[in-house]
């Protein structure tokens, strides 16, 4: 089923950054979809709009549609605080909140004014231990998210994105901060989620994408050049750039 | 400069040697700079700490205020402080709030930014003219601790605006989008967030900004403060003496005064104010050791 349509999206920002130009898209249900590319093609940009925390930055110019479930998320009357509960993001750097373990993972349903203890701890609970985290910190969630390192921190990150019960998942080059024993963590705890949620990655380089994909969109200079199943992309792409680049010619 | 390579080429210095003088130069001015500082505390605590005593900080004043102790002036300065705070912490931590997290680079928060820069050049004795002619006059506030506290309050709001700013702007975006991204409306992502890191920044800025009403004599000259009265005010619209007011009518309006009592309210004006100094500068670095980003 299709989760994510987007037709004919455009999107500039006044400073002149990184754009979008006309991308078409279609993203299915319980796949992870990898966004490949080299640095300002647009990755980061397209991850940001479909949760629309581009509201955040200096938005000068946006066209198209971007469907969730059907509903275009750029229409202005989109309740956007909703929006963010179904789709999560999970950044590039570690970004724990400044707050306890518990409270990090319980701070979306928080805010949602969830305040049933009961709640928040079975969410909680359950969040980190598809996070694969649970084993390591049940026995500290009052201490600091500082006091962990990297690599649970971020697992922590996307445990706080799982306890909202998203429907899909963003992550902006989530393990370009870790070592290869934390990046090999989140990448089996991705392929186990996938079956529950719909993951669109940005992934560290060409070989993660290789590891986690079902589909694969080539970003080029703000532009989708190519979009297809994973083993398509790797073996036998349809544009010149792209074979380039999985080939490692140019990126 | 050519000068003064000559006469490094002449006494053959070595590179060493210019850096260790100018170090050694260096040292030298900061400890100058500090010395004064000390020369008065100590002073003071020599001239009055003999005038100290329990009966010198809980007595009315006595034989016109040449004997006795300095309570409604300590009481005074203590209602005028926590009538400013009244007024200016909030307003001006809403103000600092709107300023840094809600409001857009607008020509109207730059002339709001250039208002606050320029309140806080003005002479503390034109604050007083004005709370005379606004709250005293005007609003028929009368001479009173309320009109006075409100003319101490405009002069503290620009250091509490801009250091609350300042605080604010420290904590990382970064936890800003972390928590609106988790679905948090802005304030929450203030209040749960921003704020609880900004806390201590605003909490010096706010000691400091007290701390300079409490010291201040000019605003209240004409607003609140009394020569002489012979109770403790018994309302917002009585006015009150005040310890640097206090102080200036025993140093030069009351003949015979003995020199002891003098230096003992100094002591007081002075540990009250180093003291809430000393409560900023504890709370600052306590933060700053605490902090994680």
């Amino acid at each position: 089923m299709e989760k994510i349509v987007v037709e004919n999206f455009s999107l500039t920002y006044s400073d002149g950054a990184e754009s979008l130009q006309n991308i078409n898209l279609k993203i299915n249900e319980h796949t992870i979809t990898a966004l490949i590319g080299p640095a300002g093609g647009g990755k980061s940009t397209f991850l940001r709009a479909m949760n629309r925390l581009n509201d955040l930055a200096d938005v000068a110019a946006l066209s198209g549609h971007l469907y969730i479930n059907g509903q275009d998320v750029l229409d202005p009357k989109t309740n956007v605080i909703q929006l963010r509960r179904t789709v999560g993001i999970v950044f590039a750097r570690p970004l724990p909140l400044p707050l306890t373990i518990y409270e990090n993972v319980s701070f979306g349903l928080q805010a949602a004014g969830e305040r049933r203890k009961a709640v928040l701890d079975e969410a909680v609970e359950r969040a980190l231990r598809q996070a694969q985290l649970w084993d390591e910190v049940y026995d500290r969630l009052g201490d600091s998210a500082f006091a962990i390192s990297g690599g649970q921190q971020q697992r922590l990150c996307i445990a706080r994105v799982l306890a909202l019960q998203p429907e899909i998942i963003l992550l902006d080059e989530p393990t370009s901060a870790l070592d290869p024993i934390s990046t090999a963590k989140i990448e089996t705890s991705l392929l186990e989620l996938k079956e529950k949620y719909t993951i669109v990655i940005a992934p560290h380089n060409i070989q993660q994408a290789a590891r986690i994909a079902d589909d694969v969109a080539f970003f080029l200079q703000g532009e989708v050049v190519e979009f297809a199943p994973a083993e398509k992309i790797f073996t036998t792409p349809k544009d010149r750039r792209t074979l380039d680049y999985v080939q490692g010619r140019f990126g | 400069m050519s000068h003064l390579f000559e006469m490094v080429k002449r006494f053959k210095l070595y590179p060493r040697q210019v850096e260790w003088l100018g170090f050694r130069a260096l040292a030298v001015g900061s400890v100058l700079t500090i010395t004064p500082i000390f020369m008065v505390v100590i002073y003071i605590l020599v001239q009055g700490g003999p005038a100290i005593s329990w009966g010198f900080l809980t007595q009315m004043p006595q034989n016109g205020m040449r004997e006795g102790g300095i309570l409604p002036a300590l009481v005074g300065t203590l209602y005028l402080t926590l009538g400013t705070a009244i007024f200016s912490v909030p307003l001006g931590i809403g103000a600092a709030i709107y300023l840094s997290e809600y409001s857009s680079d607008s020509s109207l928060t730059r002339i709001i930014r250039l208002a606050i820069i320029n309140l806080a050049g003005i002479p503390s004795v034109v604050y007083g003219l004005f709370g005379l002619g606004l709250f005293v006059i005007f609003l028929n506030f009368g001479t009173s601790i309320l009109a006075a506290s409100l003319t101490l309050s405009i002069m503290t709001l620009p250091v509490i605006i801009s250091t609350t700013e300042e605080a604010l702007r420290a904590v990382p975006q970064s936890f800003r989008v972390v928590a609106i991204s988790l679905g948090a409306t802005r304030w929450q992502a203030i209040r749960r967030v921003v704020l609880p890191q900004a806390l201590p920044g605003i909490l010096t800025g706010v000691i400091l900004g007290l701390e300079r009403a409490a010291g201040e004599t000019a605003p209240i000259l004409f607003t609140g403060a009394a020569f002489f009265l012979p109770r403790l005010p018994q309302s917002p619209m009585d006015a009150t003496m005040a310890l640097p007011y206090h102080l200036f009518v025993i140093s030069t309006q009351v003949p015979g005064m003995p020199i002891r009592i003098q230096y003992g309210t100094v002591l007081v004006l002075l540990t009250f104010v180093l003291g809430m100094n000393i409560v900023a500068t504890v709370i600052r670095s306590r933060a700053r050791a605490r902090r994680q980003w």
